[in-house]
Order: C-alpha cells, then sequence, then structure tokens
C-alpha cells in the first residue's frame, strides 16, 4: 500500500491548488514504529507530508464530525462506511467532501507484532505483503496478513462504498470469511460464563475512553457517562460502571458500527471491546439485513420503520 | 554505601520473609503487560519487562480512592456526618519500580506536600511504603529520561535500589533508613565483593549511553509564556488528538483529580478519581461555561503545564520524567518530544527537531 502515497500527494496538490476543498485529510508519518498521526493539509506546499501504509488503522471520519470546511478525506472502506453513517446523520454533508477512496489490504496489528519480539520493535518496513521488522539490532520477515488487525482479517468491505476518485484499482474483496466465529463462541458459553468472560475482559479497564474517542459513531456533545444532571453512571473503577459505560456504548453503536477496529486499536491496556459492538452488527445482519455504511440513502434499522420488518411485533 | 549480593534465591527468600511486616506488591505480568500488584507469599515478582503499563502513582495515589463515608438513614444517630476513611496503615514494601517513576513521586510531591497544604491520602500512602528500584539496562527507544531530570539508573524517590549482576542475581543499595529497615527484615546481609561500586558506575553509565532520545528544555524558561500561548502550532499539535485520558492516565506525574459523592441506597462515599484536563467535563463550570471548551485549548494546557507552568513555577525542570508511555500509547501519536521541541525552539532557529 505504500505506493499509494505519491498517488495521495498528487491528488492532494491538485484539489487544494485548483481550490477545490480547503483541506486534505490523511495521515502523516509517525514518530514511532507502526503508527502515523491523523494529519490535516491546507496548503499545496504541504502535501508531502501525506503517506499511506499499513499503520493508517485510525478512523479518518472521526475528525469530520461537524466541520463546516470543504474537505478532501482518505478513506478505506470503512472509513467510507462511516462517512456515509455521518452524512446519513448529518454529521457532515455529503457536498462538503471529496473522497479520496483508498482499496485497503488491511492495517497491521501493532500490539500482536510489538507481543512477538523480546526486544523492542525498532522499525518496521513494508514491502509488498511482507513486513520487515528490525527488533533487537536484527531484521525478520513476516507476512503481513498474518498479522492484521482481527477486525481487517475477516472484512469484507476494503473498497470504499462511496468515493470521488480513487487512489488505485479495486482490491479483490475478502470472500468466505467466517466473520462471527469470536462472537458465536461468547453467544455459546452459559450466563454465568459469559459473564465471567466479560468481567475478565473488562478488568484492566481504567476509563481513559480511548475506545469511544475514537469512535466516529460517538461524537455526542456529552456522552451518558459524561452526563451530571443527572449523574447517571459512576466515576469511579467500580466494575458496575466500568461494565455500563462499555455495554451501554455498544448499543449506542448498534446497526451504525462498521467494525473498522479504530477504538480497539486506541486502547491502551489492549482490551477487546470489539466482541460487544460485533454481536449487535451481527444480529443487526440476522435479524434486519443491515451492514452499516453502505447506502446514503438508507436510514440504521433502529432508527426506522419497515412495513417488511420480520417481527410481528411491530405491526 | 554498602551494596549487597543477592542470588535469585535469596531475593525471593527475603522478599518472601517481609510477608507479616509488610505488604509486598511487585510487578505481575496480565496478558501482554506488566502491572504492579500484591503479592503472595511464595510469588516472586516478575522483573521481565522494560516498565509496568500503568505507572507506580497508582501505589500511592489510586485511580479511585474512598475519603470518606456517611449514612443518610435518619433513624441512625450518625446520619449525615462525614467520616474520613484513611488509607490501610500497613507498611508496603514495594518492588520494581523503574527509576522514572520514583522520580516522579519526588515531582508530584510538590503538588501533594506543600507548606500550605497537605495532602494526607497522598503523604500517608507515600510515607508508609518503602520502594526499591529497578535499575533499567534496557531502555525503550522512547524513553527520554536523562534529559527529563530522571535515568535508568537514577535513585530520587526511591529507598532502595536493585541492579541486575550480569552474573545473575542482583545487587541491591539501601538508599534511606527505610531501604535500610526493609535489608534487615529480608534478611540480606552478604556484602558484595570490593569494586562493585565502580562496576555499578559503568553500567549506569552504559546504560545511560542506550537512551537513544532526548529533548531540549534550555530555553523553556525563557520563552514568554503568553507567545507561547499564542504559538501557531497548536493547531497543527492538536488537531488529531481525540480527547482520551490515555496520555495523563498512564503519565506518573499528573495528578489532577476529581471529587465525587457516591450514594447506594441511604449509604455513600465521597471518592477522588483520578481526571484528566484532556476531558471537556474537566473545566465545565456550574454555570455551563467552559474555558476549555475547545480540544485545542485542552492539548495545549496539557503541554503549557508540564512544559511552561510548572517549569516556571517549581525552577526545577519539566513535570515529565521521560518515562515515554504517552509517546507510545497516544492512539493517535501526539508526541510530547516533539511538542517539547516545538516550545523550546519556538522564536529562534535553533537546531531541528531530533523526533
Ligand atoms: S457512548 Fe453513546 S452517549 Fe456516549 S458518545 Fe457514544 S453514542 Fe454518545
Ligand atoms: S480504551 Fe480501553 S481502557 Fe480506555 S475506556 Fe476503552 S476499554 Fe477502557
Ligand atoms: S494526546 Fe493522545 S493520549 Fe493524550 S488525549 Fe490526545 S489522543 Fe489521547
Ligand atoms: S508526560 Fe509522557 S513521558 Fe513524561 S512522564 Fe508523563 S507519560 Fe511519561
Amino acid at each position: 500500500m505504500v505506493e499509494y502515497t505519491e498517488k495521495i500527494r498528487e491528488i492532494a496538490k491538485r484539489l487544494l491548488q485548483e481550490c477545490k476543498v480547503d483541506a486534505v485529510l490523511g495521515f502523516r508519518s509517525g514518530t514511532i514504529p507502526m503508527m502515523n498521526e491523523p494529519c490535516f493539509v491546507r496548503e499545496p506546499e504541504e502535501v508531502d507530508r501525506l503517506i499511506w501504509d499499513s499503520n493508517c488503522g485510525i478512523n479518518l471520519c472521526n475528525y469530520l464530525t461537524d466541520r463546516k470546511e470543504r474537505i478532501g478525506v482518505l478513506a478505506k472502506g470503512c472509513d467510507s462506511r462511516n462517512i456515509v453513517t455521518h452524512i446519513v446523520e448529518n454529521k457532515v454533508d455529503r457536498d462538503q467532501l471529496y473522497v479520496i477512496g483508498v482499496p485497503c489490504q488491511g492495517m497491521i496489528d501493532k500490539k500482536r507484532i510489538t507481543a512477538m519480539f523480546e526486544d523492542e520493535v525498532e522499525a518496521v518496513e513494508e514491502k509488498g505483503d511482507t513486513l520487515q521488522i528490525t527488533a533487537g539490532g536484527k531484521t525478520s520477515e513476516l507476512k503481513k496478513e498474518e498479522v492484521l488487525q482481527q477486525n481487517c482479517s475477516v472484512c469484507i468491505h476494503r473498497n470504499p462504498v462511496i468515493h470521488d476518485e480513487m487512489v488505485a484499482d479495486p482490491v479483490p474483496e475478502q470472500e468466505d470469511v467466517d466473520r462471527y466465529a469470536d462472537v458465536r463462541e461468547i453467544e455459546a458459553m452459559s450466563t454465568e460464563d459469559r459473564w465471567a468472560f466479560f468481567d475478565k475482559l473488562l478488568e484492566p479497564c481504567i476509563r481513559c475512553y480511548a475506545c469511544r474517542n475514537a469512535c466516529p459513531l460517538c461524537y455526542c456533545p456529552t456522552c451518558f457517562v459524561d452526563e451530571s444532571r443527572p449523574q447517571w453512571v459512576g466515576k469511579s473503577q467500580d466494575s458496575d460502571d466500568v461494565r455500563t459505560f462499555h455495554f451501554l456504548r455498544a448499543y449506542h453503536c448498534a446497526g451504525r458500527c462498521t467494525d473498522c477496529g479504530a477504538c480497539e486499536r486506541a486502547c491502551p491496556v489492549g482490551i477487546n471491546m470489539r466482541v460487544f459492538t460485533k454481536k449487535l452488527e451481527k444480529d443487526c445482519k440476522e435479524l434486519f439485513d443491515w451492514e452499516a455504511g453502505m447506502d446514503p440513502k438508507s436510514r440504521p434499522p433502529l432508527d426506522v420503520y419497515r412495513p417488511e420488518d420480520p417481527d410481528d411485533f411491530i405491526r | 554505601m554498602t551494596t549487597f549480593q543477592l542470588d535469585s534465591d535469596r531475593l525471593t527468600e527475603g522478599i518472601d520473609r517481609l510477608h507479616g511486616q509488610y505488604r509486598v506488591i511487585g510487578p505481575v505480568a496480565e496478558g501482554r503487560f506488566h502491572n504492579f500488584r500484591p503479592l503472595q507469599p511464595g510469588q516472586k515478582p516478575d522483573f521481565d519487562f522494560r516498565n509496568t503499563r500503568m505507572s507506580a502513582k497508582q501505589l500511592v495515589y489510586p485511580q479511585s480512592q474512598v475519603m470518606a463515608e456517611y449514612h443518610l438513614d435518619e433513624t441512625r444517630e450518625d446520619s449525615h456526618i462525614l467520616k474520613e476513611v484513611l488509607p490501610d496503615e500497613t507498611p508496603r514494601a514495594v518492588f520494581g519500580i523503574r527509576p522514572c517513576d520514583a522520580d516522579a513521586f519526588g515531582l508530584v510531591r510538590r503538588n501533594f506536600d506543600t507548606e500550605e497544604y497537605k495532602d494526607p491520602y497522598w503523604i500517608q500512602a507515600y510515607e508508609r511504603a518503602t520502594l526499591v528500584g529497578l535499575a533499567c539496562e534496557d531502555p525503550c527507544r522512547s524513553c527520554f529520561c536523562t534529559s527529563a531530570g530522571s535515568g535508568p539508573y537514577s535513585t530520587g524517590g526511591l529507598d532502595a535500589l536493585l541492579v541486575e549482576d550480569p552474573d545473575g542475581g542482583y545487587w541491591f543499595q539501601s538508599l534511606t533508613e527505610k531501604g535500610e529497615r526493609l535489608r534487615e527484615a529480608a534478611g540480606w546481609k552478604e556484602e558484595a565483593g570490593s569494586g562493585v561500586e565502580d562496576t555499578i558506575a559503568e553500567r549506569k553509565k552504559a546504560a545511560e549511553s542506550r537512551i537513544v532520545s532526548q529533548v531540549h528544555t534550555d530555553q523553556l524558561r525563557n520563552q514568554a509564556t503568553l507567545d507561547l500561548y499564542e504559538a501557531p502550532f497548536w493547531e497543527d499539535v492538536a488537531f488529531s488528538c481525540i480527547n482520551c485520558g490515555t496520555c495523563t492516565y498512564l503519565c506518573p506525574t499528573c495528578w489532577c483529580f476529581d471529587i465525587q459523592d457516591e450514594t447506594h441506597g441511604k449509604k455513600g462515599c465521597r471518592m477522588r478519581n483520578w481526571d484528566s484536563c484532556m476531558y471537556p467535563l474537566f473545566t465545565l463550570h456550574g454555570s455551563g461555561h467552559n474555558p476549555r471548551g475547545e480540544k485545542i485549548q485542552r492539548v495545549r494546557q496539557r503541554f503549557m503545564h508540564k512544559l511552561k507552568y510548572y517549569v516556571d513555577k517549581y525552577d526545577n525542570g519539566i513535570q515529565c520524567v521521560g518515562c515515554g508511555r504517552c509517546v507510545q500509547y497516544c492512539p493517535v501519536n501526539i508526541d510530547i518530544r516533539r511538542v517539547c521541541e516545538l516550545m523550546n525552539q519556538r522564536g529562534s532557529t535553533g537546531a531541528a527537531c531530533e523526533v
């Protein structure tokens, strides 16, 4: 994917020079291995800051909420689906955006790669579908597909669903992917085991809210956990409050979550809170045949009435 | 200072001997990282880590702490009376604190223990703890402790230091009376051979030379506060920030908290919980006004506090020990080293940023 960089700079420069957009939203190179930083480029002379590689896992749609400028935004498959959701929810206007579609081949999992090496990872270089990892002065190779973020390894929408221009030809979509093996495993647990599993999962949570804040869906001016009049949720490390945050946040994302993985990626203590949002994603698929963010003209199932709804109670 | 020699067994036996007199705490592997946890008799601290994910700050200043309790049941005589709850008084022995985290205690103390204000919770917790550090041999590439007033063998804030002996085992040095008492309780008596101090000094130098990242802070005091405050770079610095609490919660030197009453039925408690200047709620007034309502104001606050206001107020360096946690775990890679260089270089045409 590194070869996209040149094309991205070229498109960004053209858009800025022709005043088609006020700024281009993309990534600049990070200061540590396997990290890039979202950045906003306003001047054509600055486009060389933009880069692309397998460390662009942050969902850029998160930076579009309520902005008023005309923005050229780089969008992987998942970002584009969140942009669609933003459009449907009136958080950004389609006309404001110039969507620069990036066919995605998955983002790499920094936490996993870090854990694979005894020594600290000093550098990661991408060569097609292999990664050259330097750790403790020694360089070794990894197959990229073996160290993808878990959500990327089961992604079936790698190509952007809306775009004004593509940086490259679409990539083949992954087929025969079992998206919900992990959810089924949890569904199969007894109630007690499942509760114990959730407790263990959430035990390290420090309530930093990086997961929520990295999520483009969580744009509420005041999140329910921050509401103080009345205060719905306690502020301490009490496990009931921690669980309340996670369960409710997941429900607020139901039918909207694209499983972009931004939440899990952001967590400083490595919690996979995606199991909650994914369960709801699976339910939406099974109950409403719904996938979030595929079409700017359809509203998510939980805020719409459809006469063909399979459930009786609604009629 | 006398240096004592401990082989691995003696270290474990000694630590085990402390149970009963101390609550013993040490690093424990939890999934992919280490955190400080109480050790059970027979359980060894796990020293196979570069640094713990959460800093040692929480040992003295826990994320959630009950300060007082009350009852609302009016049939009780003590209803509506707030009763102080002081933390458990048992002395604690903590093993495996990295020197940067220990130096952070000295720095945080300037806030919790002043002439005017004494925070009994922090002070008591700090004073009842005996802190045994573990010198760093293999610092992370994002550590910049040596240019932030600390270092891989720094002893500030510690009662004793453990240094790994390359031939196996550890060297133990007590630095305070508390440290010496712990050594006696542990029964560590065998003095290390002559020349060990020189060996340690050499190893210290070598470890310091393995710190590859540095920040320049020499101009921060000279900068005009308002000029830094209004510097044009804040927009770019703040753009990617998602205002999570990661950088502040992981930081050993961030000290801000919020006080809340929590009532369940007719019983309640007053607690203090860590808070973060990155959150909009942190500065929200009762009137609804928020003096730091915008993200750029909050990001600027974090860096101005650490790298300018603190520097000016205490004339004792920056409010950062260079542990690198915020650099490694900020989800969007906002790097304090970069921001520090921008601030330090403001108005000069000095050396280019090194990170
Ligand atoms: S968790 Fe819910 S209330 Fe909080 S920001 Fe997300 S959607 Fe809004
Ligand atoms: S990012 Fe992780 S630690 Fe922070 S609130 Fe979310 S789950 Fe908890
Ligand atoms: S600087 Fe990074 S870690 Fe800190 S609040 Fe911003 S996004 Fe979170
Ligand atoms: S500011 Fe960052 S590097 Fe400095 S002490 Fe805090 S977490 Fe460590």
